[in-house]
């Protein structure tokens, strides 16, 4: 399955030891087949030529849970205005894929991508999608809606050369218009169906154009939504109004894991306007607007009880201590290559110890959810990348037909990992039903930082030895509890023993960016350079010494040559990083210097070689590689959360430090075109190597190796 | 509705109801449904909600409405003139300076700020004055580079 391949690029040896990361923060809810959305949409839709594709034997179909319908995979309309109307489950979270899928219709299609528009992660039109997450919005939904628009282009030449009565070989398809260069004769495409309404299912099975010869696809194509979000016209989930809509608020616990004691809702039932809904521990109000909903909860006396709980002091020792089956989204598991112990035994072993805090996605959007009940059919609009786990969570909720729910994801105001849960759909929803008009919910900063989830804390455990030539001959890697993506070498090493261990966590923990990947790029690149010192080998050239990986080396080489790891100046610090994860191969490489007597940590500059096969978009890709760069900069340097007893210490973006325009250093993507291999998704892995080319970079500048992320809060220590 | 203020809005005259301690910023997005303006902090610290009050860079969500009795007010919707985009607005989309487009209307609105006191700031100058506003897709080379074409472009702002 499509999980498991990426998982198996760097374990293969024993596939299937590992679970697949899902990134889902619990298990899949029970699906009801909603057969009713294909029907409707059909129904709904107008005059045309409508191509739904079909899953065959695609190895993505797997990925679909238990019973999921997995029939479907996305669907086009090519209206009579030649107007063409992609329908897909998966979502724009600011990861471009709004623009590059529309690029794949419009290459097939040979149309232009003015005349293009997708429908993207509404539960009623588009077919279902498990959620976009995992980078596989690219590799499935890409090749998907590539077949569908080839398929969709060879039925309007099949059309066109029946109604001219023609050899259809001859015509040709472009700029949304079929042509017969022999006659001259050319109709726009959507005049092909006279009027009528032609449903045409294809199977996944269609041969695509190949990236070579990409016209459309390849290029930098501008962001379609650009024009409404520089106009501050696109509206967010938080900027949806309703006529009659009321704003809402939760009152929330005084800690983590804390249930009701009693509460006193009388002075903020007095309020004008103010409606309290109470329901068990459930309390929230409704109000005109927002502030007096945030004046009515704050009037609201509650007192609650808590069990003791560890703090971010003590986390990592407990996590050590506190083993649990399952994380939330994955068991634990193990694999062996040869024997590692005979060689510890042997030599002397290099152990060193890594450690992880949880940080929070802190998009810039808060969750917000607006939601309408009408004649027993719920509407929701939220910003999540899992509409369609958003709708079980609230047919599971409201105990009503998943037909009966309506979820529409506006592009949301950034995800990150951090916006696969529904519940600020669940609270507007409640709200909704008892009031009986439609409410709004907008978390606050703090909300989000506390009641939101985090990425996990880790402790990552590393025992190696490398030979006097630079060969490494065992390597065991134990992780607890970030997560097992990434978590295999992709070194050529005999001797391995690789285990997760999931833990319980104190903090509600889920999906981030290139999650598990990046605790385990950072202990394991860190563990490297360690390596390669205990050997006085450079760590460019021990690298390269035990890789084998063609495509992986290739990124190693194309990195080292853009930075000029062979003209590194003295007083400044260099460090290096590589690995493959998601179909993505690279490196990236870090120039950092040490300003001050807080010998605070400075990065100069950030390079990183990318492949990740035929490149759709090299503009985006490009941002996306960047992006990360600068995002990745927070979780390697400064970002942690600090916590104790169930209470949150530093849950204002006052108080949590996120890369600021001050801390920019220069970023420069070095872009690997692979047009002979698959593309691959690449929102997240440019993230994964920060940290550890950073601690790399702290520890040439230094001499001090720093183990823990975050790096350096307060400045490396003397 | 504890009562009302009168103010400009991009150039329009407008009285508006406002609740007591009101925020200018929710008093834009919930009485006016003007929500151009973001809300991502509520402390002044992203930048998200930044409009201009006479000409000013101002956090919207940590000030009063009833500050901005008076005031001209431009926020991002304002910036559009006859159809036709500002520089920045421009500049943003040309050099690919957002992703997510959460914070782009702070961040344009800073930048236009910054651009009409200095029209020809440095690096370091940018750095500075938008170093309130957070960009959580990490767009911070693209946007200066949009700030640093206009400013180069000597375009009026």
């Amino acid at each position: 399955m499509s999980e498991r391949a990426f998982h198996s690029t760097l374990i293969e040896a024993d596939e299937g030891c590992f679970e697949p990361e899902r990134y889902e923060l619990r298990s899949e809810p029970g699906f009801q087949p909603c057969e009713m959305s294909r029907r409707a949409f059909l129904q709904t839709v107008g005059v045309g030529l409508v191509v739904v594709l079909a899953l065959g034997e695609s190895p993505a179909a797997d990925a679909a849970p238990r019973g999921a319908p997995q029939e479907i995979g996305a669907w086009i309309h090519i209206d009579e205005n030649s107007r063409i109307t992609v329908f897909t489950g998966k979502v724009e979270v600011g990861q471009g894929i709004r623009t590059s899928l529309a690029q794949a219709v419009a290459e097939e299609l040979r149309a232009p991508m003015s005349s293009i528009e997708l429908v993207m992660g509404d539960t009623d039109l588009t077919p279902y999608d498990m959620g976009t997450f995992g980078s596989r919005s690219t590799p499935d939904m890409g090749s998907r809606l590539q077949k569908a628009a080839a398929a969709a282009r060879e039925l309007l030449r099949d059309l066109a050369a029946a109604q001219w009565k023609v050899d259809r070989t001859r015509l040709v398809v472009r700029d949304g218009k079929v042509t017969d260069p022999v006659t001259g004769a050319s109709t726009p495409i959507g005049k092909l169906t006279r009027g009528e309404k032609l449903v045409k299912t294809i199977l996944d099975t269609v041969p695509t154009t190949p990236a070579a010869r990409w016209t459309i696809e390849g290029t930098s194509v501008p962001r379609v939504t650009g024009h409404e979000m520089v106009t501050g016209k696109h509206r967010y989930a938080s900027n949806i109004m309703r006529p009659g809509m009321l704003h809402g608020s939760v009152l929330r616990a005084d800690r983590l894991n804390a249930s009701l004691v009693n509460a006193d809702t009388t002075a903020a039932a007095a309020m004008p306007g103010v409606t309290v809904v109470r329901d068990g521990d459930f309390i929230g109000v409704t109000a005109p607007d927002t502030t007096t909903a945030a004046d009515a909860v704050a009037a609201i006396k509650s007192e609650w009880k808590a069990p003791p709980q560890p703090s971010s002091t003590t986390i990592y020792d407990y996590l050590k201590t506190h083993s649990a089956e399952s994380s939330g989204w994955e068991r634990g598991g193990a694999r062996e290559t040869g024997s590692v112990d005979p060689v510890f035994a042997a030599g002397k072993p290099l152990k060193a110890t890594y450690t992880i805090a949880y940080i929070a996605h802190t998009p810039m959007e808060p969750r917000a959810a607006v939601a309408e009940w009408s004649n027993g059919k719920l509407t929701v609009w939220t910003g999540t990348q899992r509409p369609f786990g958003v709708r079980s969570e609230l047919a599971t909720t409201f105990q009503i037909p998943e037909e009966q729910v309506h979820v529409i994801m506006p592009d949301t105001g950034g995800g990150y990992g951090g916006k696969h849960t529904g519940e600020v759909a669940v609270e507007a929803a409640r709200l909704a039903k008892a009031v009986g008009k439609p409410v709004k919910v907008r978390w606050t900063r703090e909300e989000e930082f506390t009641w939101a989830y985090f990425r996990p804390a880790g402790v990552i455990d590393v025992t190696s030895v490398a030979a006097p030539d630079g060969s490494i001959t065992a390597w065991e890697f134990h992780n607890y509890n970030s997560g097992s993506s990434g978590i295999g070498p992709p070194y050529d090493i005999p001797n391995q023993r690789i285990e997760f261990h999931p833990a319980k966590s104190p903090l509600r923990q889920g999906s981030y960016r290139a999650l598990a990947a990046s605790a385990n790029h950072f202990a394991r690149e860190s563990h490297i350079d360690e390596l390669a010192h205990s050997v006085k080998m450079d760590p460019l050239k021990f690298r390269l010494r035990n890789l084998k990986d063609e495509r992986l080396l290739a990124a190693v080489n194309a990195g080292a040559d853009h930075f000029g790891w062979d003209k590194r100046t003295p007083g400044l610090g260099y460090g290096m990083a590589c690995g493959t994860e998601k179909g993505s191969f690279l490196s990236t490489f870090a120039e950092v210097g040490i300003e001050g007597p807080a010998r605070r940590v400075r990065v100069h500059r950030l390079v990183t070689a990318f492949d990740c096969g035929a490149i759709v978009n090299p503009a985006e890709l490009r941002s996306q590689i960047e992006g990360a760069a600068m995002m990745g900069l927070g979780g390697a340097l400064f970002e942690a959360m600090r916590f104790e007893n169930g209470k949150i210490l530093n849950g204002r973006l006052s108080e949590y430090r996120v890369p600021r325009f001050s801390d920019m250093p220069s970023i420069e993507a070095v872009l690997i075109d692979r047009k002979d291999q698959p593309s691959a998704g690449a929102g997240e892995t440019g993230l994964m190597l920060i940290p550890a080319a950073i601690g790399n970079a702290i520890f040439n500048a230094t001499g001090v190796r720093l183990r823990s992320m975050p790096l350096a809060p307060k400045g490396v220590p003397a | 509705m504890a009562g009302t203020i009168t103010l400009t809005i991009n150039g329009s005259s407008r009285t508006v109801p406002v609740a007591p301690g009101q925020s200018l910023l929710i008093m834009l997005h919930d009485n006016l449904d003007m929500t151009g303006a973001k809300y991502g902090c509520g402390e002044g610290v992203c930048g998200a909600c930044t409009v201009l009050m006479d000409g000013e860079v101002t956090r919207s969500c940590i000030t009063p409405a009833e500050m901005a009795a008076g005031k001209s007010i431009t926020t991002i919707e304002g910036l559009e003139q006859n159809g036709k985009l500002h520089p920045l607005q421009a500049a943003f989309m040309e050099n690919g300076a957002l992703q997510c487009g959460y914070c782009t209307s702070g961040m344009i609105m800073s930048g236009v700020a910054l651009l009409r006191k200095t029209p020809h700031p440095t690096d370091a100058e940018i750095v500075r004055f938008m170093d309130g506003n957070v960009c959580r897709c990490g767009l911070h080379p693209h946007i200066i580079r949009a700030i640093r074409q206009v400013s180069e472009g000597g375009e009026h702002v």
